[in-house]
């Protein structure tokens, strides 16, 4: 790679908190789409109403639109709920945490349906196997149920990063300092915009090429005695 | 909350829901175009062949839009050899940047999805048209490719939903489309939550105007499908 007039360092500070911005709002839309799947199959009414109005509305909005919403419209929320609390003043969500908040809002969505996919894949005996063992519903949840949900949905849990990991460009917007601002920053001294998009795309490039082998190397270590067609 | 500001500028976000509604068709129409070739190459028995495409995919879905989007209007007026060439004034206009943009990105997704749906056709059924004396373009013409169409039908609806919401990027290089005219408004307003909420509804109307089109194309095209009723 060619030295970029001296940005190589900066781009690749960017890169950097496009890869946090993407594992951190990974690990909370995971929890989300966790949470989801089980409201989905609650016994109670509201909650399943309340998921499926999560990942309906989700689902057609813009991850624009959702980011914008979360940065600009949660400072009124948070203003108004801490007046409740007693504070005073006016409260807002830095823009490296709207921008998380709102990629795993987005995400966590579509996660909810992998995840509820994949609950239905687990057969019931199992978890009367557990019950028959004296096993709690909880523990049963986390040691039986948990580990072969995380193993069924994995393929798709990794699609998901990868439209994750792109879309993390869009917090740019809101001045996060990722890869995509960093580029932006390094077009307006150098008025080289095609060079330094185009180095912008091939790291994105790397990034993904990255994240494909992590997940592979995941797949490969959680169906660790998992027979399949191949072998 | 004030809801007043919403019916205010109602029929300017309405221009916007417009402008997004144009993008969708124009890019969907025109990446359609490139995707049929593309994808019918893709399937070539060479790989020397089925290189172009695969490059040309590899690179739109491994690079996110925001990128594509600023290499276009940002970057192509970086040589001057295309400054001074017939196509600048298409090339210095945001709107035709973010058809083309908006045309290559969903040609590769479009490509993509083609090409599972051209390998699911069913072998024996290339098998019997070769038996009935039809030559490889009729086949292709007749069977094969109306065949992967209607295979291809329910993953390019979601495309079109996906491409639906990539437009909203149409807004970062200054296009007054849904989202570009509600950050216009909030600016002037000051009322991020209700025009975004406004904005975000239309968008869900959008989804669903384009999800019952193509209910409508599928229960066209596998009508022959359907139980005869009556005679």
């Amino acid at each position: 790679m060619p030295e970029l007039q001296g940005f190589g360092a900066q781009l690749a500070a960017g890169a950097w908190v496009t890869t946090q911005v993407a594992v951190y709002a990974m690990a909370v839309a995971v929890v989300l789409g966790l949470l989801g799947a089980l409201a989905k199959e609650a016994p109670v009414a509201p909650l399943r109403w309340l998921a499926n109005l999560y990942t309906g509305m989700v689902r057609g909005l813009p991850e624009l639109l959702v980011i914008l919403l979360v940065y600009f419209g949660s400072a009124r929320l948070l203003t108004t709920a801490a007046g409740w609390f007693g504070h005073n003043g006016y409260v807002e969500l830095s823009a490296f945490a709207a921008g998380v908040v709102a990629l795993a809002f987005n995400y966590g969505a579509y996660l909810t349906e992998v995840f509820r996919g994949a609950l239905h894949t687990i057969p019931r005996g199992h978890v009367e196997a557990g019950l028959a063992l004296g096993l709690g519903r909880r523990r049963i949840f986390r040691r039986i149920v948990l580990p072969q949900v995380w193993r069924v949905a994995l393929p798709a849990v990794g699609n998901i990063f990868m439209s994750l990991l792109k879309d993390t460009a869009l917090v740019s917007v809101i001045g996060i300092e990722d890869l995509m601002r960093e580029t932006a920053l390094a077009v307006g001294y150098t008025k080289e915009p095609f060079t330094f998009y185009l180095a912008a795309a091939l790291i994105y490039l790397g990034l993904t090429a990255v994240a494909t082998l992590v997940i592979h190397t995941l797949e490969r270590h959680t169906s660790h005695g998992m027979r399949t067609l191949s072998s | 909350m004030r809801w007043s500001v919403i019916l205010e500028n109602l029929p300017q976000l309405l221009h916007g829901a417009w402008l997004t509604l144009e993008l969708v068709l124009v890019s969907g129409v025109l990446g359609l175009a490139i995707a049929v070739p593309m994808a019918i190459v893709r399937c070539s028995r060479f790989a020397s062949v089925r290189a172009f495409p695969w490059v040309y995919i590899y690179f739109f879905r491994g690079t996110p839009l925001l990128v594509q989007i600023f290499l276009v209007y940002y970057g192509l007026g970086q040589s001057p050899w295309v400054r001074d060439s017939l196509l600048w004034p298409v090339l210095s206009q945001a709107y035709w940047c973010a058809i083309i943009a908006f045309t290559f990105n969903t040609s590769a997704y479009t490509a993509e999805i083609l090409r599972g749906a051209i390998q699911a056709v069913p072998e024996g059924e290339v098998e019997a048209a070769r038996a009935l004396g039809m030559g490889r373009v009729v086949t292709w013409r007749r069977i094969v490719l109306p065949r992967a169409f209607r295979i291809a039908l329910p993953a390019y609806s979601n495309e079109v939903i996906l491409m639906l919401k990539g437009s909203a990027l149409a807004s970062t290089i200054t296009l007054l489309d849904l989202t570009g005219m509600a950050r216009t408004i909030i600016a002037r307003t000051y009322t991020p939550l209700e025009i975004f909420l406004a904005a975000g509804v239309l968008y869900v109307l959008i989804t669903f105007l384009i999800l019952g089109g193509f209910r409508l194309v599928e229960r066209r095209l596998n009508r022959h499908l359907r139980p005869r009723t009556g005679h």
